[in-house]
């Protein structure tokens, strides 16, 4: 990567609203359903059919413009998009184009330690298309038309970006925003978010933007990460070696891992917006907007702060906990059975998390308990079980959702700090590892550690370790 | 066929007194088609058995006894751009030639719980484009009157079929015109509502800020039974108004006395048949007689009406009919090369010239860099029309007029010239921008064919529109006259 240039990134998130129903009509949204069964004349677009706003997804679209700082319009108007492609039943969208819902908007990301704001340009709500499948080669495609009618809002960043590690912390941001509304799932892998970018390259110290690549098709976090580092390569290699970057719309291939032009400028659509005069305009007035703010729920970064005031986290801690909610929900539960947060804070970002990254799981797949976690806590606390126990217990919780007395119980794991019993262990272990011993007297403090570790084995982890190491040289120093 | 003759009324009583069945007025309906419609050609599908079955069942329910609506019973006839379950629904175009809909319009589900039965559905101008019916893919209909003019158009079948006694009543749908001009030209009585007292929910759009379902009827009494069954608010439909329904037809006094009529002197102007006007004047005077007063009232804007309308209705149509494409229902082109092709032979074989012209039109007007200067500037336009009607009404209960500026013409005569066609609607198309209500009633005969009255009222007062009507026909037999098939 050339630093002669700056990137400057803008990106459009389209995160659909889990309502019930659709947005114009009153079928399901559910995910996942056999194709075309959850469709009725309206959203298939029959000869006669008339949209009828589904009140819930305005809501949550103005709930989710409130919770980006943007200001709400007035009033509601949809307007048509008209293009032909078999995905769209009408052969056009219903969409906002010069009233959207939420405009001049702003969130916060964290890269690097450094707070950074990003603006937002508008927010606004349409429907979804349907899902078209390619057949036979390219030969024939098939079409689902369940997702067609999904309420969605398009969230459009200004062109505040610089880096891609910048986009990844803006889009997650604004899914742990969307997920704190409780308006969406954000599932980029069920394309319930998904995210276009646009990129530009310009010398330092240029005010003017550069020529600006379109990229679609990133369907992860790190898909827009990488497709955005690949077109910043890019672009780059073509401005250093003189050439002029063309204005276009080009596609991340994931399995080839870079960028491939979909189609030129002079390709663009003229979409031929116009009101759309099967839909009245709804007024928002300011009693509707004030019942819908107090709706909203604490969000991440007040979250954040209140986690480095009142339990003493380290920013990275507050940081990565209150990126979902349903970890920080996790988390604030688990402290009502222990006081100890950096613990929690620890075992959650170690352990939880990489548990289930390793095997793609989410809070709420597990049968881990908050109340299990805590209490877990409590028993180190406690002496009662020690660390090594507790990573026993704790596997054992995520397996079973059993609390962790329970499992200590059933197992028989808890820690013996009966000195003699101990004591007994170490002289047995003295006795058995001599060289050890003589290791450990000629002044190789080291030994101790594998005879420690000895004692813990026989004792099958259980030997409360502190104690173990004190009686050892206990035993080692009388001989 | 007499029965058709009678007031609703006296065939509701007819029924109830057993006089005759259900089935008998079914049967005579059929029969009536079969000997009227080689002539008028009204019907594009016929629905015997749906409709023999339903009278059956009618019947069945007439022995049971107790009360029955005031529609129970009546053949009725349904345009075919209005959706019916089941019952193929073409809209004239070669394009919906094989599409049977999979669910009802409001208004036909009105009609169902009313308890009309549904003949047929009737040919109509392609995509209710057009003013003559010469539009049909199919065929033209033709106007009873005198089969070789057209009956007007675009709901020419719903006039022809009710001036021919084929049915009782007919439905169709305005959009400049629609139903006022037809009615005008076969001499019955047809009622374009006001915008949004009359669900769209099931009318294949044209242009959706203007269309209006209305019934055509023989007489204002009827018109005023059927409004009362089809109005009110429908949840499946936005732009459809949460207003009070009236009783339509206890407005039906007679009484005019003290009415103030604004007669627009831009309705009355160059290229308005002399003989129409004349109709009209006689009209007047029948309302002077009757205790009313009128006088000239300008609407400056109505120069523009055409040019808005055109603008307005073609570039909402260039979007509506978008959905047409061949790939999940109607017709699609064989062998296409791929996608693109699909959709451009599937269009180009679908749709016929009207439509082709008004979608092209349309899609011009909202295309990147004319948007200000077409679309926009058309609703503007439209804003100031509306307010030359809410400026009239400020003055005046009514405004009359003729519904068009000549009678019926002859076949093919106008079919190479679509700006003459056009300006058939002048003095329709004001009254759709402004979404006020109107009726057209018969005045008169011009050399045989019969001229119409419109008469305009306030958004949501049909019931001064009905009164008004009423009361000339009260006074007059112009709707007495039946033509000779």
């Amino acid at each position: 990567m050339s630093t002669q240039y700056e990137t400057v990134v803008g990106l459009e998130v389209h995160v659909e609203l889990h309502t019930n129903s659709k947005i114009f009509c009153g079928c399901s949204t559910a995910f996942g359903a056999p194709p075309n069964t959850h469709t009725c004349p309206i959203c298939l677009g029959h000869p006669g059919v008339l949209p009828v706003l589904n009140r819930q997804a305005l809501e949550y679209a103005m709930k989710a413009s409130m919770a980006l700082n943007c200001t709400v319009a007035d009033v509601s108007k949809f307007d048509r998009k008209n293009y032909f492609y078999p995905d769209s039943p009408k052969a056009y969208q219903i969409s906002q184009y010069d009233q959207p819902v939420g405009e001049h908007g702003w969130i916060d990301i964290e890269v690097n330690g450094e707070t950074k704001r990003i603006g937002i340009t508008r927010v606004h709500l349409e429907e979804d298309a349907g899902k078209l499948t390619h057949v036979d080669g390219g030969y024939a495609s098939l079409v689902d038309f369940n997702r067609v009618g999904t309420p969605l809002i398009e969230i459009v960043s200004e062109p505040d970006i610089r880096t891609p590690e910048e986009a990844k912390a803006y889009l997650e941001k604004i899914r742990a925003i969307m997920q704190y509304c409780d308006v969406s799932d954000v599932k980029m892998e069920e394309g319930s978010m998904r995210c276009d970018a646009n990129i530009s390259l310009r010398p330092y110290g240029q005010e003017k933007f550069g020529t600006r690549a379109e990229l679609k098709n990133m369907n992860s976090f790190r898909g827009v990460q990488r497709g955005l580092e690949y077109e910043q390569w890019r672009q780059a290699d073509i401005l250093n070696s003189g050439g002029e970057v063309v204005q276009e719309t080009r596609r991340w291939d994931e399995a080839q891992g870079k960028t491939l032009s979909m189609r030129g400028k002079e390709e663009a659509h003229d979409y031929r917006y116009f009101p759309d005069p099967d839909l009245v305009r709804v007024v928002i007035d300011a009693e509707w907007k004030e019942r819908i703010r107090a709706s909203i729920p604490e969000l991440p970064d007040a979250r954040k702060a209140r986690y480095i005031a009142e339990y003493e986290l380290p920013s990275y801690d507050a940081e990565v906990l209150t990126s979902s909610m349903k970890m920080a929900n996790f988390f604030e539960e688990s402290l009502n059975y222990t006081k100890d947060a950096k613990a929690v804070s620890n075992w959650i970002m170690g352990d939880l998390l990489g548990y289930l990254n390793a095997n793609s799981l989410e809070f709420g797949d597990i049968k881990l308990t908050a109340q299990g976690l805590g209490e877990m806590i409590g028993l180190l606390e406690s002496n009662t079980i020690n660390s090594k126990i507790a990573k026993t217990v704790f596997k054992s919780m995520l397996e079973t959702g059993k609390l962790p007395k329970q499992i200590v119980e059933e197992q028989g794991l808890v820690q013996i700090s009966d000195e003699g019993a101990i004591k007994a262990i170490c002289e047995e272990i003295v006795a058995a590892n001599p060289q050890s011993v003589a290791d450990y007297k000629a002044g190789k403090e080291k030994a101790i550690g594998f005879l420690v570790g000895q004692v813990m084995k026989a004792s099958k982890g259980k030997a409360n370790p502190a104690l173990a190491n004190k009686l050892l040289v206990e035993v080692l120093s009388s001989l | 066929m007499a029965q058709f003759d009678l007031r609703l009324q006296d065939i509701h009583n007819g029924l109830k007194d057993k006089q005759f069945s259900v089935s008998e007025l079914t049967e005579a309906s059929f029969k009536r088609i079969a000997d009227t419609d080689s002539a008028v050609q009204a019907f594009l599908t016929l629905n015997e058995e749906g409709a023999r079955a339903q009278a059956a069942e009618l019947d069945k329910q007439l022995q049971a006894g107790g009360e029955r609506g005031l529609l129970f019973g009546l053949p009725a006839g349904i345009k075919d751009n209005i959706v019916t379950e089941g019952l193929r629904t073409t809209c004239a175009s070669q394009f919906l030639r094989n599409y049977d809909p999979i669910y009802d319009a409001t208004v036909v589900r009105k009609l169902k719980a009313a308890q009309s039965v549904a003949i047929g559905k009737l040919n109509m101008d392609e995509f209710a484009m057009g003013g003559s019916n010469e539009n049909s893919s199919f065929f033209a209909t033709r106007n009873p009157w005198n089969t070789e003019y057209v009956p007007g158009g675009s709901s020419g079948g719903s006039a022809a079929s009710v001036a021919a006694g084929q049915v009782y009543f007919s439905l169709g749908s305005d959009t400049g015109g629609s139903i006022r001009q037809p009615a005008s030209y076969c001499g019955i009585v047809g009622l374009k509502p006001t915008y949004g007292l009359v669900s769209r929910f099931g009318l294949v759009a044209f242009a959706s800020s203007l269309d209006q379902i209305g019934p055509l009827t023989k007489n204002v009494e009827d018109s005023a039974y059927v409004l009362q069954a089809i109005a009110g608010y429908d949840q499946m439909d936005s732009t459809s108004a949460n207003v009070e329904i009236p009783d339509y037809t206890s407005a039906l006094t007679g009484d005019v006395k003290g009415l103030r009529i604004g007669v627009p002197k831009e309705y009355m102007g160059q290229g308005v048949d002399p003989k129409v006007k004349e109709a009209v004047l006689a009209a007047l005077k029948v309302y002077e007689s009757l205790g009313a007063t009128w006088e000239e009232v300008s609407m400056p804007h109505t120069e523009y009406a055409v040019a808005t309308y055109y603008l307005l209705a073609s570039s909402e149509a260039s979007s509506n009919l978008a959905r047409f494409d061949g790939v999940r229902y109607g017709v699609r082109a064989e062998n296409p090369e791929n996608l693109i092709d699909l959709y451009r032979k599937s269009r180009s074989e679908g749709f016929g010239s009207e439509v082709k012209r008004r979608i092209m039109l349309g899609t011009y007007a909202l295309s990147s860099g004319y948007y200000d200067a077409y679309y926009k500037k058309a609703q503007q336009v439209r804003t100031l029309i509306k307010r030359d009607f809410d400026q009239a009404f400020e003055k005046y209960d009514i405004l009359i007029g003729p519904t068009a500026p000549t009678t019926a013409f002859r076949i093919g005569e106008q079919v190479g010239d679509p700006l003459t066609m056009y300006l058939n609607d002048i003095l329709t198309i004001p009254v759709s921008l402004a979404g006020v209500p109107a009726v057209s009633i018969p005045c008169g005969l011009a050399e045989g064919m019969p001229v119409g009255l419109q008469i305009i009222g306030k958004a949501f007062d049909e019931s001064t529109v009905l009164r008004a009507a009423h009361a000339f026909e009260q006074n007059t037999d112009h709707h007495k006259a039946r033509p000779q098939l």
